[in-house]
């Protein structure tokens, strides 16, 4: 079953573990974002994720579910948090199930990949000097617009 | 026609407004709102030229035309993970 979802409280990721997995599978895959204590040399002392959450859900459902076709399985969950987080804390958890490593390791990467590029997800920095920063994110992809695509098909 | 104008994290911050609504003429396009928005001068001038937009939670190329009623999400570069 793939599963994603957009939080708020703290991700317990053995929830998230336990949603993937079944017996044709012998490689089982979490990947976990958390909140570090340093950027760029200077020290933080947390992080705020905001998200245009009516989009950030079907986006990233949309990311697992091109995942799971990725390698011909149904087994990707994927939960992201938003709101303040402390160092430490896990802000995104990614499982994935497989057969074989090779395609648990390459859904579970193109997952995190492509939430950086499209998610419409944001972080704001807090240092430890008081002082808070937007963090400098990435220009999402936008397609040619669907009649241009027409055209180009003709 | 009245289309309702979304602004998240910098951008928020940036104009001090979560959106707004905007009158533009009929047929116009995502880049024809942004040129209305900039053009009020401070600090909307401040938005990027050509921002990410997303047109009803769908991103959209600026070219794309809108429609009375739709929801236009100014969406700063992402920062997920």
């Amino acid at each position: 079953m793939i599963h994603a979802a957009v939080v708020h409280d703290p991700i317990a990721h053995e929830d998230v573990l336990s949603r993937v997995g079944a017996e044709q599978d012998g490689a089982v895959l979490l990947f976990l974002g958390v909140v570090r204590d340093h950027a760029d040399g200077r020290p933080v002392s947390g992080m705020r994720y905001e998200s245009y959450e009516e989009m950030a859900t079907p986006v990233l459902r949309e990311i697992a579910e091109e995942a799971a076709g990725r390698i011909g399985s149904d087994r990707v969950a994927v939960v992201h948090r938003v709101g303040e987080l402390d160092i430490g804390e896990v802000s995104v958890a990614i499982a994935v199930s497989s057969p074989h490593r090779a395609e648990a390791y390459d859904a579970s990467r193109y997952v995190i990949e492509e939430i950086k590029k499209r998610l419409p997800v944001w972080k704001k920095e807090h240092y430890v000097d008081g002082t808070q920063e937007w963090v400098a994110g990435t220009v999402p992809p936008v397609r040619e617009p669907a009649s241009a695509t027409r055209e180009n098909a003709r | 026609m009245s289309v309702q104008a979304l602004f998240f994290a910098a951008y928020r911050d940036l104009l001090g407004t979560k959106g707004l609504a905007v009158d533009l003429p009929a047929g116009a396009t995502v880049a024809d709102l942004v040129a209305e928005l900039r053009g009020r001068g401070a600090p909307f001038d401040a938005l990027p030229a050509e921002p990410a937009v997303a047109v009803n939670r769908t991103y959209a190329h600026s070219s794309e035309a809108l429609h009375a009623g739709d929801e236009v999400a100014f969406i700063p570069p992402v920062a997920g993970g």
